[in-house]
This record gives structure tokens, C-alpha cells and sequence, in this order.
């Protein structure tokens, strides 16, 4: 009746464990209850879960993202105490089994569902409102590739009270996570959450590709579009050319654990190696999908705060794309190891140094930004100067791991832990929260506690750089990673400087919880009435804050790059004025919550075999998505008159300011 | 030519705040299929690795029945042909003779289905199923994912057959038509590949 689930499923037997679900437990009981006093239900469902505005959607990502950030932080604070007990023969308090679920957890929850909403949040955020249009291409589309990565999320989080996570590794090599090395359903849960996740993500590609090459306002050309926008085409044509492999390779793993199939098997002539190559076929440029909008991010930044035109914009896009395509051919510096050959190791070797170049290129462009402007050091300012230090040196081993030779001796040593956390922790980490701060009133209409902000930045940089420069002193004593524990006493000292170095990124976080309790206390005071509190340069300021549903009034017209700030400058008014027009809208979808918990259902049935189930979430995935196609009801026309009351309101809040 | 087609039907195409929602659709799924090809691509691939990987089981010599896979090429081929027959149907407003031209495809295509499936129950029959070997692995799921292509695309020719019959041809059910047309002949396109890379080749 219920395939391999049974009561034993659930650890009662681990303490940690078990705190952990009582906690969620209580504040899951908590939040329900709360939603239920306050009659919160309808709200939520009505204006939140079922919207098809990008803003909102962006919003949700960066909700889940933030709670996904704390759970995944857990789990490396728990690795890093572990590690600083565990030396000389000690146990330390993870058991191994426990452990490697832990290293585990942590890198997929990092990267599917940390970052990846985090970039993908801030584009469904800013690109719309950054090319003047009023909405993505197809609306329902992005609601659904939300609820479908909330699937994702959902899966993984029930692994950690029902059963077990792998035990793998975040990219669960095989044979390791073939049936016949891990038989428990802990690979299982990975491969169903990244599937139904990952397919939610493929069409956010579609859907951001589509949108920024066919819905720009007049007269913006795609040589006059920011270039957080521009960072966003490239990571989404990314998406579009590697997610697919993604899904290809775990259905690959699927139907060897499900159907005794032999893709990556040892015997029956399976090659584990194809395995190898398809997953960093799409895993590398997955890492680009991260940083690309992240130096976005940083562009838009810095221009606006040293208040001058970018440096080198023409540079800047052509640098992003030249790491676009070169992203696609540098993926077996991921396995040197494998003997392939030196002539195959040489060519990714330096395919993978050429990258070095349009970074470079990038890095001096940001600099130029700075020279002879005048800085402001704000908060995202920080995030953006602490980025292009720490980046570098990340880049610099970096290039030092694409030396094949060297790589032989480098590879899966803590040298590659280092090397990674340097450049996605001080790459995509500092842009997103950079880029949180920077739009944080254009969603909300305040602006983020600056205060606590640096105090955010200050812990995550120092602490940054405590936790993980042991991590590439260590790798030359020989430490290899995924360990739990070592019989080494002298490498204990740095074990014990990285675990302060988490512990000063735990305050990180704090503070950043902090800030945002403070901000919303003191929102009053940190109004953002204009619509461009940063006097800044691009379209999306020259809306109202928050932005109106409808994003713009009137579509803006565009002339040249930073065309708001030029008409700034010129003493136009960027106050739109009547006489408005009905404005075309998609309305709100219920399809998308409901074939996303269809989804979930089919992919829990699945890791557990419980067959009438996954009947049951496959046949509802099927009817729910029917029953959205026979729905001709999708859209409305906002009537002028509405138009004309928000932005007449707008207009008045603007005149009290004055 | 197909925006075109599409552009003719929006009402509000004058407008110049107003976007070609229809041409849009057909865009977005272009890039959809492009997509598609990339998880054929890498399944390919696989099938190139893995194909030497017999196990001690059968090659693709043995196993392969040309003429049988000749008659569902020439299905599907057929079918492709079909499809273009009701769309240009659908071009002139000839919504019979389009309901037409999508049965009669719908029946070749079936018949593709169904060939598909008699050949891989032949061969599990045989003992030659996809757990004998990699290479048997990479076989079925390469064409079996074909093959699912192809169900799915007849499932969607049967809504769209209800479709056509409670809200006819109008500005939702032209644009969808018009991407099943892309996703059909795209199946053909793939299905030339792997008839002349996996079966062709098989058997030299």
C-alpha cells in the first residue's frame, strides 16, 4: 500500500535530527496559526500564490531562498563544528552516515535552492520593469516555474524527516548513486527534486529569453538595454542549452534505479564516465547561469552610485557573451583525472584560462566605473568592492586548478572547497544580496536599514575570509574534502579558525535578519516616495515604488543607454501624465499551485514507489493542466479610469514630498 | 510566414502597446524545441558511448528489422505531410477539412505508436530488453523517448480535435495548432536522425 514507506522511515533514533522536525514542526504550527488569526488565507492565495506579477513572483523566490539560505547554513555550520572536534582519532558528534548526508544537502541546497531563486528572483524582479514592459512573455508560465521549484524545495526539506538525503554528493556521481551502492531513497529524493525543479527552471529560461527579445519598449535596441538585463539574456539562453541536459542525465540515473537499465553502471558494459561528462556538461555553465546576472548586478551598482555612465559598456557585452559560449566548452577541467589524455586536458586547460580574459575585462570595467566618479559607499557599494577583491583571488586559483598538472595533485582536495565557496560566496552571494539591497524599495517601497547592512557585509567578509583561507592552507597538508574526521592534530588549529570564521558569517546572517526586522519597524522613515532613491539610471526607477502592477502607464520611450537618467539630467518630467488607455493584463492562475502540488505528490510517490500515488499525482498533473488549457478566461483590460486613481495618487504623494 | 499568418488575426496588432501575443506563442515554443533537441542531443550521445556496450548480448545488426522501420518511417513521414495539408486548411478557414487532415494524422501517427511498441515487445519477448546491456539501455530509451514525443503530440492532436469542435478556429486554438505543427514536424526531423544513425548504421 505504501511501497517502501513505513514508519521506520522517520529517524526517531537521531536526537539532531528529531529537534530539528519538533522546531519545524512548532514553527510550521506557528506560521499556520498565525495566517489563520489574522484571516491571512484568502490574502495570500489571492494576491500572492496565484499572481502571475513578476514582481511578486520575485518576491516568493527571494522568501524561499532566504529560508533555504538559513537551512543550508545549518548544515555548514554543523560540517564546520564537526570538523573542528573530529581530529586525532576523535569521532566528532556526526556519524559518518549522517555526515555525508549533511555535505550533501548543503551544496544542493546552495545551489538549487539558494542561489538559483536568488538570480532567478531579481530577474523576475528587475527585467521587466529594466526593458519597459509590463509583464514576461507568458505569465502563467513564470507562476508555474515558481511552484514548481517550491516542489523542488518541499522534496527536500520532507527528506530530512521522511527517510534519509543522499549520501552522495551534490552531483550524486555514479556509480555511488546507482541502486546497487545506494539502494535507500535518498538519491531518490534528489533526483525527483532537481527533476521538477529543474524543468521549472528551464521554462523560466523560455520564458526571460522570450520576454527580453520580444517585449523591449520603443525604441530600446538590444545595444541600449542595462546590463543586469543583458547578464540575464545570456544566463537564460544558458538555462535553455544546459537544463536539458540536466533533465536528460537524472532521467538517465532514474531509469538505471528504477528499471536495472546499465547508462553508468560497472558491469553490462555501462560507462560511469558519461555520467561524469553529462552532469559538468550542464554543470558548468549552470555556474555561469549564478555569476553572470551577479556582475549585473555589480554594473548597475556601481554606475549608479559613482554616478557616471558604466565603463566600457559595449566590453561589458561582448565579455559576457564571449563567457557565454566559452562556458559550453571548458567542462572537463571538472575531472582532469579521468585520462583523457594530455591533449584533451591541455585543450580544456586553457579554454579554461581564456575565460580569465572577458573577466578581466569586466573587472577593469568596473574599476574605470569607479575612477573619478564620486563614490558613494553605500551597502550594495560594499557588497560590490568586497566582490571584486575576493572574486579576483577566487579567479587567480581558479586558473591555478585549470593547470591540468597542478590539478592532479589539487584535485578533490579542500583546495577545490576553497576555491569554489571563494568565488560563489564573494561571486554570486555578495551580488545577490547587493542586488537585494539595491532594488529591496523598488519591490516594497522603503529602503533597507543601511546600518545593518555594513554590520551584514563586514561579518560576511571577514568571516569569509576566516572560514576559508584555512580551507587552502589545509589542501596543501594533504586534506581532501568530504571527510569526517582526520588523524592529522596539526591541521585542528585551522579546523578551528574556519569554524570562527562560519560562526562570524552565522552573525552575517543575523544581522541581515536584524535589518530586515529594523527596516520594516522603521519603514515610515525610510519612504521611498520618488521612485528612485538612489538617483539612479535605468527604467525601473522611473516608476513609482512599489511599482504599480501595470509597471508603466504609458510605455516608456527609449533613446539611447541610461535614457532616464539623460532625461534627468535634461529636467524632463519622468512623472507619467494623461490622458491613459485600458491596459491589457493576464489575470491570476490557479493552475499553477495546483499542477505544481500535483508534481509534488507524484514525485514523493515516486521516491517511495508507492505506485496508486504516483498514478494519482501524474493523472492530476494531466487533468489540472487540461482544465488551464480549456480555460479561455486569462485576461482583462484595466479600465483607464483605474489607471488615471493610481497614478494620480502617485502624483499626490510626489506633491506632499515636495 | 508564420508571424505573419499570426499578425493578421490580432485585433489590436495596430496598437503599438498591444504585442503579437499569437507570435509570441510560436516563438517561445521555437525555443521550447530547441530545448527539446539538447535532451535528444545528449541521448544521442549516449547511444554514440554506449553503442559498442553489447554485454556479450545482441548488436544492433541482430535486432534491427529494417523493413518493419521503413514502414513507420514512411508513417510518420506521411503524417508530417499531413499535418501541412491541415494547415493549410486552416489558412482558409476550412475547418472541416482541417478536423480532417489532424484525424487522418492522428491515425497515422497511432499507427507509428503502435508499430514502435510491437517492435520493443519483440525484443523484450526475445530477451533483448533494456536491462540486457548499455547498449540495449541507450536503444530503447533513445527511441522510447521518441516515441513519447510522438504519444504526447497525439494526445495534444486529440484536444486540439475538441477544441476545434466547442470553441473553433480563433485567436487560441490557431496559435496552437501552429505549435503542434512545429512540434510534429520536429519529431520527423528527429526521428530522420535516428533512423539514419541508430537503424542505418546499425546494420552496416
Amino acid at each position: 500500500m505504501f511501497g517502501k514507506l513505513s514508519i521506520d522511515a522517520i529517524p526517531f533514533h537521531d536526537p539532531i535530527i528529531m529537534v530539528v522536525a519538533v522546531a519545524m514542526a512548532i514553527g510550521g504550527i506557528a506560521l499556520i496559526g498565525a495566517i489563520t488569526y489574522f484571516r491571512k488565507w484568502k490574502w495570500l492565495w489571492t494576491e500572492w500564490f496565484t499572481s502571475v506579477d513578476h514582481k511578486k513572483l520575485g518576491i516568493m523566490y527571494f522568501i524561499v531562498a532566504l529560508v533555504m539560505l538559513i537551512r543550508g547554513f545549518a548544515d555548514a555550520i554543523m560540517m564546520r563544528t564537526q570538523l573542528a572536534m573530529a581530529s586525532a582519532g576523535a569521532e566528532g558528534y556526526l556519524p559518518p552516515d549522517h555526515y555525508d548526508q549533511i555535505f550533501t544537502a548543503h551544496g544542493v541546497i546552495m545551489i538549487f535552492f539558494v542561489a538559483m531563486p536568488m538570480v532567478i528572483g531579481l530577474m523576475n524582479l528587475v527585467v521587466p520593469l529594466q526593458i519597459g514592459a509590463r509583464d514576461v512573455a507568458y505569465p502563467f508560465l513564470n507562476n508555474l516555474s515558481f511552484w514548481l521549484f517550491a516542489a523542488g524545495a518541499i522534496l527536500v526539506n520532507i527528506s530530512l524527516v521522511v527517510g534519509e538525503f543522499a549520501k552522495t554528493g551534490w552531483l550524486a556521481y555514479a556509480p555511488l548513486s546507482g541502486i546497487e551502492y545506494s539502494p535507500g531513497v535518498g538519491v531518490d529524493y534528489w533526483i525527483w527534486a532537481l527533476q521538477i525543479s529543474g524543468i521549472g527552471t528551464t521554462l523560466t529560461g523560455i520564458n526571460f529569453f522570450v520576454t527580453i527579445l520580444k517585449m523591449r519598449t520603443k525604441g530600446m535596441t538590444m545595444f541600449r538595454m542595462p546590463i543586469f538585463t543583458w547578464t540575464s539574456l545570456c544566463a537564460n539562453v544558458l538555462i535553455i542549452a544546459s537544463f536539458p541536459i540536466l533533465t536528460a542525465t537524472i532521467a538517465l540515473l532514474t531509469l538505471d534505479r528504477y528499471f536495472g537499465m546499465h547508462f553508468f553502471t560497472n558491469d553490462f558494459g555501462g560507462n560511469m564516465m558519461m555520467y561524469v561528462n553529462l552532469i559538468w556538461a550542464w554543470g558548468h555553465p549552470e555556474v555561469y547561469i549564478l555569476i553572470l546576472p551577479a556582475f549585473g548586478v555589480f554594473s548597475e551598482v556601481i554606475a549608479t552610485f559613482a554616478r557616471k555612465r558604466l565603463f566600457g559598456y559595449g566590453t561589458m557585452v561582448w565579455a559576457t557573451v564571449a563567457i557565454t559560449i566559452l562556458s559550453f566548452i571548458v567542462w572537463l577541467h571538472h575531472f582532469f583525472t579521468m585520462g583523457a589524455g594530455a591533449n584533451v586536458n591541455a585543450f580544456f586547460g586553457i579554454m579554461t584560462m581564456i575565460i580569465a580574459i572577458p573577466t578581466g575585462v569586466k573587472v577593469f570595467n568596473w574599476l574605470f566605473t569607479m575612477f573619478r566618479g564620486r563614490l558613494e559607499f553605500t551597502s550594495p557599494v560594499l557588497w560590490t568592492l568586497g566582490f571584486i577583491i575576493t572574486f579576483t583571488l577566487g579567479g587567480m586559483t581558479g586558473v591555478m586548478l585549470a593547470i591540468p598538472g597542478a590539478n592532479f595533485v589539487l584535485h578533490n582536495s579542500l583546495f577545490v572547497i576553497a576555491h569554489f565557496h571563494n568565488v560563489i560566496i564573494g561571486g554570486v552571494l555578495f551580488g545577490m544580496l547587493a542586488g537585494l539591497t539595491y532594488w529591496f524599495p523598488k519591490a516594497f517601497g522603503f529602503t533597507l536599514n543601511e546600518k545593518w547592512g555594513k554590520r551584514s557585509f563586514w561579518c560576511w567578509l571577514i568571516g569569509f575570509y576566516l572560514a576559508f583561507m584555512p580551507l587552502y592552507v589545509l589542501s596543501f597538508f594533504g586534506a581532501v574534502r568530504r571527510m569526517q574526521s582526520y588523524d592529522t592534530a596539526e591541521w585542528q588549529p585551522w579546523m578551528l579558525l574556519a569554524w570562527v570564521g562560519a560562526v562570524i558569517i552565522l552573525f552575517g546572517i543575523i544581522c541581515t535578519v536584524i535589518q530586515f526586522y529594523v527596516s520594516i519597524r522603521d519603514r515610515k522613515q525610510n519612504q521611498d516616495v520618488s521612485g528612485d532613491p538612489w538617483d539612479a539610471r535605468t527604467l525601473e526607477w522611473s516608476t513609482s515604488s512599489p511599482a504599480p502592477f501595470y509597471n508603466f502607464a504609458h510605455l516608456p520611450n527609449v533613446s539611447g543607454i541610461d535614457t532616464f537618467w539623460a532625461q534627468k539630467q535634461a529636467g524632463a518630467k519622468t512623472v507619467s501624465e494623461g490622458p491613459y488607455q485600458d491596459i491589457h493584463m493576464p489575470r491570476n492562475t490557479v493552475a499553477g499551485p495546483i499542477i505544481s502540488l500535483f508534481a509534488l505528490i507524484l514525485g514523493f510517490a515516486l521516491v517511495w514507489h508507492i505506485w496508486w500515488l504516483a498514478a494519482v499525482g501524474a493523472i492530476g498533473t494531466f487533468v489540472s493542466f487540461l482544465a488551464r488549457v480549456f480555460n479561455d478566461d486569462i485576461d482583462y483590460y484595466v479600465p483607464a479610469s483605474e489607471v488615471e486613481r493610481i497614478e494620480r495618487e502617485h502624483k499626490e504623494r510626489l506633491e506632499m514630498q515636495a | 510566414m508564420t508571424t505573419e499568418t499570426m499578425s493578421n488575426h490580432d485585433a489590436h496588432a495596430d496598437e503599438h502597446e498591444h504585442h503579437d501575443a499569437g507570435g509570441i506563442k510560436i516563438f517561445g515554443f521555437w525555443v521550447y524545441l530547441m530545448s527539446d533537441l539538447v535532451i535528444f542531443g545528449s541521448l544521442f550521445a549516449t547511444y554514440a558511448v554506449l553503442m559498442k556496450g553489447t554485454a556479450g548480448g545482441p548488436t544492433g545488426a541482430d535486432i534491427f528489422e529494417l523493413p518493419l522501420i521503413l514502414i513507420s518511417t514512411f508513417l510518420l513521414l506521411f503524417s508530417s505531410f499531413t499535418y501541412g495539408m491541415a494547415v493549410l486548411a486552416m489558412n482558409a478557414n476550412r475547418v472541416t477539412q482541417l478536423k480532417a487532415w489532424l484525424g487522418i494524422t492522428f491515425l497515422l501517427g497511432a499507427g507509428f505508436i503502435g508499430l514502435e511498441l510491437y517492435e520493443f515487445q519483440h525484443l523484450i519477448h526475445l530477451g533483448y530488453g533494456p536491462d540486457r546491456s548499455a547498449f540495449l539501455s541507450s536503444f530503447f530509451t533513445l527511441v522510447g523517448t521518441h516515441g513519447l514525443h510522438v504519444f504526447f503530440g497525439l494526445v495534444w492532436l486529440l484536444v486540439m480535435l475538441v477544441q476545434l469542435q466547442t470553441k473553433g478556429l480563433n485567436d487560441m486554438t490557431r496559435p496552437r495548432i501552429m505549435c503542434l505543427s512545429l512540434f510534429w514536424h520536429f519529431l520527423d526531423i528527429v526521428w530522420i536522425c535516428v533512423f539514419s544513425f541508430v537503424y542505418l548504421m546499425g546494420v552496416l
